[in-house]
């Protein structure tokens, strides 16, 4: 019986075309605006945690200024780290090591062309774990090791000419001008899918030191803790040291001291918030397009007063009529919800694809099926509720009224 | 269906029982039927004739258990219908009458096939066995070539067959026609009425509300004689004659 009533709803809804479309243009766009921008934030969110790309649980990073958005860390930084603090770090009780990183920028030149690219300096001491708490590997040549002076490991983004920049390959054995200096690519890294990384040049601290003469300060300070379990004791144990050395007072730190998880969670929440901002913005026009249900199916319920009277004449009871109506009702949102599902995963397809492109990130577009399943059948009980008053009134239709010639 | 008259006592399918319906209109009280009382016996074939203004329409309503009355009782199938709910009235209602209108009235978006499936969802018969029972009956109105159309796609004379077989869907006892030649020209007419006498034959209780005195002492048995809200007089054919008989039946 109920199985007769979405075929009967399915047959007044295509009588009704046009204003059938029209009423469930605000359900669609709602639907398609959350669904997009669920989509989308979700994208984007992978996108961007796969461009930190550390999933060691045992690492700090201590740099000095807030998280600046522009450029490498520690940079425009009035006082910087210094080796000196790394070294304070790393007599601390929880930490087992405390290494020194500097990150510049330098100018490349290749093949006649020149660029400016952030470089990120390889301690003598403590390279393997540098590497292996960076997850840093090389897919061509090898890394650096502490003799290799004078010699430079590139990202994965130089061996394509085209993404380089450079309109020519850089492979190992290739010679490279940095800053005016002459040095010998012996390695590329493995893609990592983050600019960070991919577009970065690798080499010995002393090399860069030289370089830059401007001293012993370190752009960021990457700490290996002893034990995972340790991790929340040891960050409040760098701060209180942090505080002390450069003496600020609680709340005033000129330094930041995060757990990669610390960050993306800022980040993630800064996108969640957005995301949620929108979403509501869109739920309005979900609720607006219910509205238009209601009014639609009233008038439906107004012009249909004498079928209503025909049908209850020839056997309908009140909860009959009221079944049908209430069930297309329920159709028409259901029809906008699936539209919109459509609409929006393909929008939020495209954008997981267009966010790739700019960020260079391989994020696999999310396609959540939960999320999807729980909007048609929501439109459906939207449509529903909305069709609940309309459907009423059509069950309450006096058949000697609307009968009357 | 041919049931043997002589020795049973007839079943009562319709009885109006000092039936009252007033409304009102702004501040007067309007007694649209005063004190009605009608009596359908069972295989019968009764008019309900007046002009308009009589009452007529207001005792179809009531006589099919479509409008409740203000004072008196109605009897369905010697059922008292103001225990009923709504529900069981409706379902009541489309088993045992099957209602025919001078406007035809037929759901303009469903096919000829589907209008006359209608009435059996509503008695939650299963979808194969309305199909093929709308399919026997509309080939008995010899519309067998037309099911799937639309009534928009149909002539007078056969939207009202349709009428007709929707009106039998669900085998009722009783016939409740309303105008039913009204809309049609008298060839059509003729055909519709031949029809319904075929049915009386078979035994279908027949019900004709009408304001045509001719259509009426052509066709049925018993004439209910409307005037003003009230039953004038009700007669009779008896042989070929028309006797005036008193509001009490005596069985036969």
């Amino acid at each position: 019986m109920i199985k007769d009533y979405f075929i009967l709803s399915t047959k007044n809804l295509r009588r009704r075309g046009v204003r059938s479309w029209l009423t469930l243009l605000g359900i669609f766009i709602g639907i398609t605006a959350v669904i997009a921008l669920i989509s989308l934030g979700d994208g984007l969110k992978l996108a961007v945690n796969s461009q930190f790309g550390v999933s060691s649980t045992q690492l700090i990073t201590v740099q000095a200024g807030g998280l600046s958005g522009y450029g490498p860390p520690g940079s425009f930084v009035v006082n910087p780290l210094t080796k000196e603090d790394a070294e304070a770090i790393s007599r601390l009780s929880t930490v087992e090591l405390a290494i020194p990183r500097r990150i510049e920028t330098l100018n490349l030149e290749f093949n006649n062309k020149l660029q400016v690219i952030a470089a990120g300096s390889v301690p003598i001491d403590n390279t393997q774990e540098v590497y292996e708490l960076q997850e840093i590997s090389a897919q061509y040549g090898r890394l650096l090791n502490k003799d290799d002076v004078g010699k430079v490991v590139l990202g994965n983004n130089f061996v394509d000419s085209k993404k380089s920049g450079f309109d020519k390959e850089i492979m190992p054995g290739a010679s490279v001008t940095i800053n005016e200096r002459k040095f010998r690519v012996i390695g590329i890294m493995e893609k990592k899918g983050s600019f960070i990384l991919d577009g970065a040049i690798l080499m010995l601290e002393p090399d860069l030191k030289n370089l830059m003469d401007n001293g012993d300060k370190a752009s960021i300070i990457i700490v290996k803790i002893k034990n995972k379990d340790l991790m929340a004791k040891a960050q409040t144990e760098i701060e209180d040291l942090m505080r002390e050395r450069r003496d600020v007072k609680k709340g005033e730190e000129d330094f930041e001291v995060s757990t990669p998880e610390a960050m993306l969670a800022t980040v993630n929440q800064i996108l969640t918030g957005v995301q949620m901002f929108i979403v509501l913005i869109a739920t309005i026009a979900i609720i607006i397009g219910t509205i238009g249900i209601v009014n639609t199916m009233m008038t439906s319920v107004m012009e249909r007063r004498k079928e209503i009277g025909i049908m209850k004449a020839i056997g309908a009871r009140n909860s009959d009529i009221f079944l049908q109506f209430f069930i297309e009702a329920g159709m028409l949102g259901l029809i906008g919800g699936l539209v919109g599902v459509i609409a929006g995963v393909g929008i939020g397809y495209l954008g997981t694809l267009g966010i790739n492109y700019f960020i260079g990130s391989e994020t696999a577009p999310s396609i959540n099926f939960i999320l999807i399943f729980a909007t048609l059948i929501g439109s459906f009980i939207i449509g529903a509720i909305a069709g609940i008053t309309p459907a009423m009134k059509a069950a309450r239709q006096n058949p000697v009224e609307v009968l009357r010639s | 269906m041919i049931k043997n008259l002589k020795n049973k006592k007839l079943k009562e399918v319709i009885h109006l029982h000092d039936v009252d319906k007033f409304y009102h209109m702004g501040e007067s009280l309007v007694k649209a039927v005063n004190k009605m009382n009608i009596s359908i016996k069972e295989g019968d074939f009764v008019a309900i004739m007046g002009q308009s203004g009589s009452g007529k329409s207001t005792s179809m309503n009531l006589v099919g258990s479509l409008d409740i009355p203000t004072h008196g009782k109605i009897y369905l199938d010697e059922k008292d219908t103001s225990n009923f709910t709504e529900s069981d009235l409706a379902q009541l209602r489309g088993k045992k009458i099957g209602f025919i209108f001078q406007q035809f009235n037929l759901i303009p978006n469903l096919t000829a096939l589907e209008n006359v499936m209608l009435p059996m969802l509503f008695q939650n018969v299963e979808e194969y066995e309305r199909k093929q029972r709308a399919k026997e009956i509309l080939m008995l109105v010899k519309l067998e070539h037309r099911i799937n159309h639309y009534p928009g796609q149909l002539s007078g004379g056969e939207q009202q067959r349709v009428a007709i077989a929707r009106a039998l869907a669900n085998d009722p006892e009783i016939i409740l026609a309303d105008e039913p030649t009204g809309n049609l020209d008298s060839k059509t007419g003729e055909i519709v009425m031949k029809f319904l006498n075929k049915l009386n034959e078979e035994g279908k209780t027949i019900v004709m509300v009408t304001h045509d005195k001719n259509l009426a002492l052509e066709h049925a048995k018993e004439i209910y004689w409307l005037r003003d809200g009230r039953v004038e007089k009700i007669t009779r054919k008896i042989g070929n004659e028309w006797r005036k008989i008193s509001n009490c039946h005596t069985s036969k």
